[in-house]
């Protein structure tokens, strides 16, 4: 955990005592996954098996390579909640692309440039215009699925070339699979942007104060922008990689995504006011929700109950810290 | 900053007026004060909706859990009907308004108390909220002849012409009308929005009026909901799945400022009106239904952007709300 080490230094808006429980977060959220992990390894035989915890990847690995580049734009003070819309615009126009004879490369190159372009289209309402990121991109969260809609109406495509499927349902060696490869060399990339560039420095400076950072002379809209773009860039991958997966595209795929990204980005330690949180704890994050969705799974726990953990679990990984910190100055006063 | 509120709806009035005209110029039938009626009573669970989501955003919060509350309340009050026919009317309605009320003040408390940010609030209790439901229900539908015929008649009962879910938006507009204008309650909405350092200092407690605020959206979705179900007499999980999206732009598009502190009842509903056209005139003039969701996505960038425009205000601090609650 030497990556925590540098932000350190950055005084952060939250009092000495919540800070020094953010700072042991990612210890205590690698514990509750150690935790979850034993239980579910008591709860279900089925638990403990290669084949199926290398299934249970596919429940985080696309929604974490969106949670990296959404933790940056978290940190930096802004959100995107488009980014499952994203993945579904992305789907569609690979979709249409795969109909009108594209290959397999061209597919990938479509899916990561509409990514682009919708969080291009995001960034410059944002940062050229001004506009609050929240409203943005609940409109953008509606325009986007519903161009998906407008061209798909309630069909959808399938028959994507063989070649195709390599992305989602490949294997690299044995039970490591393409997208657990995608996955951990994006989360480096990220750690690494975060942790050890001066660009992962002028995001922390941004989200803490942003009118500082402009008078250091940092170019606090350009910054803005590309993070934008990265989240847009991560949609597409992820969209590259969900309809690889499922081999077919419905308008209404991904839908509630950005949810449980959130929830993930949040889980991870980042401060959703923005200045605070880190790559590892994002990592852990991840880790933590593909164990709690697969446990639940494997004990026939139903979808949209899981999703009421999830629910649970995003507002309780904020409040507790907290109850806590309320409790702690109680007892002091 | 007021004179702007009226030129606004000024231009929303005529943007309605032109999208009628442009309906009519294809199908005349559109205009008819029977289907005019009918569009108002179809748009009338958007306009109760968006003055609740209107008051949450004037006090610079926002409320994304108002479609999962309706739902779970309309499937409970379509539950207890089933349980209970005998049960009268006004009874059920007031548990669903209390009941939505009650959901509203989780919401709201842990704004309050906690100082979560609302978009991170109502984005989990709205998957909970959703949830709860399948777990009452066990994602079983309760159809229309399980309902009592009381039950499903009250929202359609016509009553001067009008069908008495008409009639509930009427009052509830006219009702906030008075609330925003005329009482402490409502002055202190605009005061918590418009600053809330200024606010603390006259004596408002923001928390608890943000509290408040969520209380009257959730009640307005448990009411909702319970006309919801009564009305298209079926309940289910997934019923206004993604409403919560078209309240907020119902608002947005009625100029209230995501920032808080501006907007008008005038605006929100108008906002919803405009909407509710856009919905009914599709089919009309005969553009697929897929293309609503665009469009209403479409409207709020168009008319979020216009708003920041004109209601760009000098040497206003819009962030650094932490402090403000404090």
């Amino acid at each position: 955990m030497t990556d925590t080490a540098t932000t350190r230094h950055i005084p952060d808006r939250l009092n000495s005592r919540a800070a020094r429980i953010f700072k042991s977060w990612e210890a205590l959220l690698l514990a509750v996954a150690i935790a979850i992990f034993v239980v579910n390894s008591f709860a279900s035989p089925y638990f403990l098996n290669a084949w199926n915890l290398s299934d249970a990847t596919f429940n985080f690995t696309e929604k974490a390579m969106i949670a990296f580049a959404m933790a940056l734009l978290i940190i930096s003070g802004e959100i995107d909640l488009s980014v499952a819309s994203i993945i579904a615009l992305a789907s569609t126009a690979m979709g249409l692309a795969m109909q009108h004879g594209a290959g397999t490369p061209e597919l990938v190159m479509i899916g990561l440039t509409v990514g682009l372009l919708c969080g291009a289209f995001n960034g410059v309402f944002v940062t050229i215009l001004g506009l609050p990121s929240i409203v943005v991109t609940i409109g953008t969260m509606s325009l986007f699925r519903g161009i998906s809609y407008i061209i798909l109406g309630d069909g959808s495509y399938s028959g994507y070339p063989s070649s195709f499927s390599w992305f989602g349902q490949g294997y690299i060696y044995w039970v490591f699979t393409v997208e657990m490869l995608l996955f951990v060399i994006i989360a480096a990339i990220y750690a690494v942007l975060l942790h050890k560039t001066n660009f992962g420095r002028v995001v922390y400076a941004i989200g803490n104060n942003p009118t500082g950072a402009l008078f250091s002379g940092i170019r606090v809209q350009r910054v803005k922008f590309i993070l934008f773009l990265l989240t847009g860039l991560m949609s597409g991958v992820a969209a590259v990689c969900l309809t690889s997966r499922l081999g077919s595209t419905r308008p209404s795929i991904a839908t509630g995504m950005e949810l449980e990204v959130v929830t993930m980005v949040v889980l991870g330690g980042v401060n959703i006011l923005g200045g605070s949180g880190t790559i590892p704890g994002v990592v852990i994050a991840a880790f933590v929700m593909g164990l709690v969705t697969f446990g639940l799974g494997l004990l026939n726990v139903p979808g949209i109950v899981m999703s009421i953990f999830i629910g649970l679990l995003l507002i309780g990984v904020i409040a507790l810290p907290r109850l806590w910190a309320m409790a702690a100055t109680r007892r002091k006063a | 900053m007021m004179r702007f509120i009226p030129v606004r709806e000024a231009i929303l009035g005529s943007a309605i007026l032109i999208l009628l005209v442009l309906v009519a110029s294809r199908f005349s039938g559109f205009v008819a004060p029977s289907n005019l009626a009918n569009v108002f009573n179809d748009t009338a669970p958007l306009i109760i909706l968006a003055l609740g989501q209107m008051v949450v955003i004037l006090t610079r919060c926002i409320d994304l859990s108002v479609a999962a509350n309706l739902a779970l309340t309309g499937m409970a009050a379509a539950m207890i009907n089933v349980a209970m026919p005998g049960l009268p009317i006004p009874v059920i309605i007031a548990i669903a308004v209390l009941m939505g009320a009650f959901m509203g003040a989780i919401n709201g408390v842990l704004v309050w108390k906690l100082s979560i940010p609302p978009i991170v609030v109502t984005l989990g209790t709205m998957t909970i909220f959703r949830g709860i439901i399948f777990l009452i229900s066990d994602g079983k539908w309760v159809n229309s002849h399980e309902m009592s015929a009381a039950f499903t008649g009250f929202p359609r009962t016509v009553f001067l012409g009008l069908p008495v879910l008409s009639w509930i938006a009427i009052f509830t507009v006219i009702v906030f009308g008075i609330m925003m204008a005329r009482t402490q309650f409502g002055r202190s909405i605009f005061a918590v929005g418009g600053n809330p350092h200024a606010a603390v200092y006259t004596g408002i407690n923001v928390g608890k009026t943000q509290f408040w605020a969520f209380v009257v959206a959730g009640a307005l979705a448990g009411l909702t909901g319970y006309l919801w179900v009564a009305r298209y007499a079926v309940a289910y999980v997934d019923i206004a799945g993604g409403f919560e999206l078209e309240v907020v732009a119902a608002c947005v598009i009625g100029g209230i400022s995501i920032a808080g502190g501006i907007g008008s009842v005038g605006g929100a509903v108008l906002g919803a009106i405009f909407l509710g056209v856009v919905k009914n005139a599709l089919p009309v003039v005969n553009i697929s239904p897929f293309w609503q969701l665009a469009i209403s996505g479409s409207a709020i960038l168009i008319a979020v952007a216009f708003n920041a425009r004109s209601g760009r205000a000098k040497g206003r601090i819009i962030l650094k709300s932490a402090e403000a609650t404090q």
